[in-house]
């Protein structure tokens, strides 16, 4: 898993992978006449539609390759970028989060380096 | 009959990356091109303030991009000016888990109803259009709206005031819906389900719960119209929660799944998320610990300037118009007062058409402007019930349910 996992990332189209997995599959049914469904006088139309994905990956090269490859499986970088100064307890915190609560496959020897580089992060202005 | 993401990385999908990746650079490169543009400065304490404006969802028009995978969209403050219903395509978005369906086919889709009752339903949508209809306007905001403003910052999705808005929402009344089924004694709790689900099978699924007695007041009903029309695939096509005066969190997205329960719901997102400190406002310090928690619920109220934004500039001498929203939280709007003098004395503003105790309501007042200085507009809501919004914000490590008061300050030229 965490094989693919890499690969795909080392690519850095997770997200837009994802994200266009379905899309896809809808190019090929575009043509069709959405089907529709009445009654009591509402119609609905069924739908279609392809979301973004996400190529962003994190800056610092070799130091972010750790967080590359364990955080943007579940949400796009930008999740993380967006977030304020935190403290380095603040930012362990959230690593063990998303281990233990929401059950990111992450080696625990990865966890030091990827609190380091979440501590470090300067956040835009 | 709906086409999900796949869930998890077992499936195998390296076919898919040539053409996913082509097919990702075109989008990816129009977000960018959002990107490089059109940025937006949420007037946080401190950065990241910066956040692309982007168009590239379906169905939505201009958004606030505060996460693609998946899609947070903040509504631009402006949208609230034009009117107190939120055009469906500005909507503010707000998805925990990325796997989303991006086919939704309207003659397939069931909505469910199972656990303790006495006749488990699968309803298909043109028997759920037959159901008794009702419309109610209510307002939709984000247990977090406002977090990138918490002092001390707390982690989370850093909205500015634009997760929330107000739609005209038609659907069914969930107690009908139950009645059908036959909830049988002993029941305690509804949990609801969506279609959409985690990356990683192992990541809690998305799922939320109320009480009984709650479920079947006759008010919580389940819509398959927002303002007259289908909503937006991201707003929860084709059927949407609707819980009047209670966060968003409630208001299931996609839903498909009601479960009747005989015991409280256990799930993480009920028993570990949402929860607020057990205290007046949800506040606490942020140094206290040890606290009871609760899940979080009914609304605040709150009010807003929508024609003028702090930095504005106003001519010396002149009197200007001011004009804004105000919701009760979960009952109606008495009134909104507005100060220019730091609170010491209230301006009563005039109330605009009244659409229902759970609505956006406009307000306006006319005010001379000083010779000179600065002008500071700051807007008050007390609800039906005599709740006022407090000068002090209130503080959790949730970044939860903000209300106080709003100030906007004017340079006087
Ligand atoms: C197994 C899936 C998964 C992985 C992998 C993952 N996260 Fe998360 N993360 C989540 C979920 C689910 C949320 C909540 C999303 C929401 O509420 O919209 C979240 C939210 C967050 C937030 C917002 C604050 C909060 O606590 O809700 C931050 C910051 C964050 N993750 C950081 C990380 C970091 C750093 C990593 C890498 C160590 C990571 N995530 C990896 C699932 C994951």
């Amino acid at each position: 898993m965490i094989a693919l996992n890499r690969n795909l990332l080392s690519r850095a189209v997770i997200g837009s992978c994802l994200a266009t997995a379905a899309g896809v599959i809808q190019i090929h049914t575009a043509d069709a006449a959405p089907s529709t469904v009445t009654a009591a006088g509402v119609t609905l139309t069924s739908e279609s539609v392809i979301l973004p994905g996400s190529s962003e990956t994190f800056p610092g090269g070799a130091a972010a390759q750790v967080v590359n490859v364990n955080c943007i499986a579940c949400h796009s970088a930008d999740m993380i970028l967006n977030q304020p100064a935190l403290s380095k307890v603040a930012w362990q915190a959230e690593v063990t989060k998303m281990i233990k609560l929401y059950k990111a496959p992450v080696n625990e020897t990865d966890v030091p380096a990827i609190v380091d580089y979440l501590a470090n992060m300067k956040p835009q202005p | 009959m709906v086409e999900t993401f796949p869930t998890s990385y077992s499936r195998g999908r390296r076919h898919f990356v040539g053409s996913a990746a082509a097919l990702g650079a075109v989008m990816m490169s129009s977000v960018r091109a959002a990107r490089a543009e059109n940025m937006i400065t949420l007037p946080f304490p401190e950065g990241p303030r910066s956040r692309p404006l982007t168009t590239a969802f379906p169905n939505k028009g201009e958004m606030i991009l505060q996460r693609i995978r998946p899609p947070l969209l903040e509504t631009p403050f402006e949208v609230f000016d034009q009117g107190i219903l939120t055009p469906n395509d500005q909507f503010f978005v707000r998805w925990h888990l990325a796997s989303i369906p991006q086919q939704i086919d309207v003659t397939t889709f069931r909505l469910m109803v199972g656990g303790h009752v006495n006749r488990p339903l699968s309803l298909s949508l043109s028997e759920v259009l037959e159901l008794p209809r009702v419309e109610l306007v209510a307002v939709n905001q984000c247990s977090g709206n406002s977090r990138g403003f918490f002092q001390p910052r707390v982690p989370g999705g850093e909205w500015g005031n634009g997760a929330m808005g107000n739609a005209r929402w038609t659907g069914f009344r969930l107690r009908d819906l139950l009645d059908r089924a036959g909830v049988k004694a002993g029941a305690v709790q509804v949990q609801f389900n969506g279609l959409d689900g985690p990356t990683f099978p192992a990541t809690p699924d998305f799922k939320k719960s109320l009480s009984i007695d709650h479920a079947r007041d006759g008010e919580v009903i389940v819509a398959y119209l927002m303002n007259g029309e289908q909503m937006p695939l991201l707003n929860g096509f084709p059927l949407r929660l609707i819980v009047p005066g209670w966060y968003s969190t409630y208001w299931v997205k996609m839903l498909s799944h009601i479960e009747v329960l005989d015991r409280p719901d256990d799930n993480f997102w009920m028993k570990t998320a949402y929860r607020i400190p057990d205290t007046p406002g949800a506040n606490v310090s942020p140094t206290e610990t040890g606290y009871k928690t609760t899940p979080i619920n009914r609304m605040l109220p709150r009010s807003f300037v929508t024609n003028l934004k702090t930095g504005d500039n106003v001519k010396a001498g002149a009197t200007i118009d001011v004009r804004g929203i105000a919701f009760g939280g979960d009952c109606g709007v008495k009134n909104v007062g507005l100060s220019t003098d730091g609170g010491v004395t209230w301006i009563t503003t005039k109330l605009g058409v009244n659409e229902g105790k759970y609505s956006f309501r406009g307000w306006r007042a006319r005010v001379g402007v000083p010779a000179s200085g600065v002008l500071t507009l700051s807007v008050r809501c007390t609800n039906t019930q005599g709740e006022t919004q407090s000068w002090t914000p209130n503080w959790n490590p949730g970044g939860y349910m903000r209300n106080s008061i709003e100030t906007t300050v004017l340079n006087i030229v």
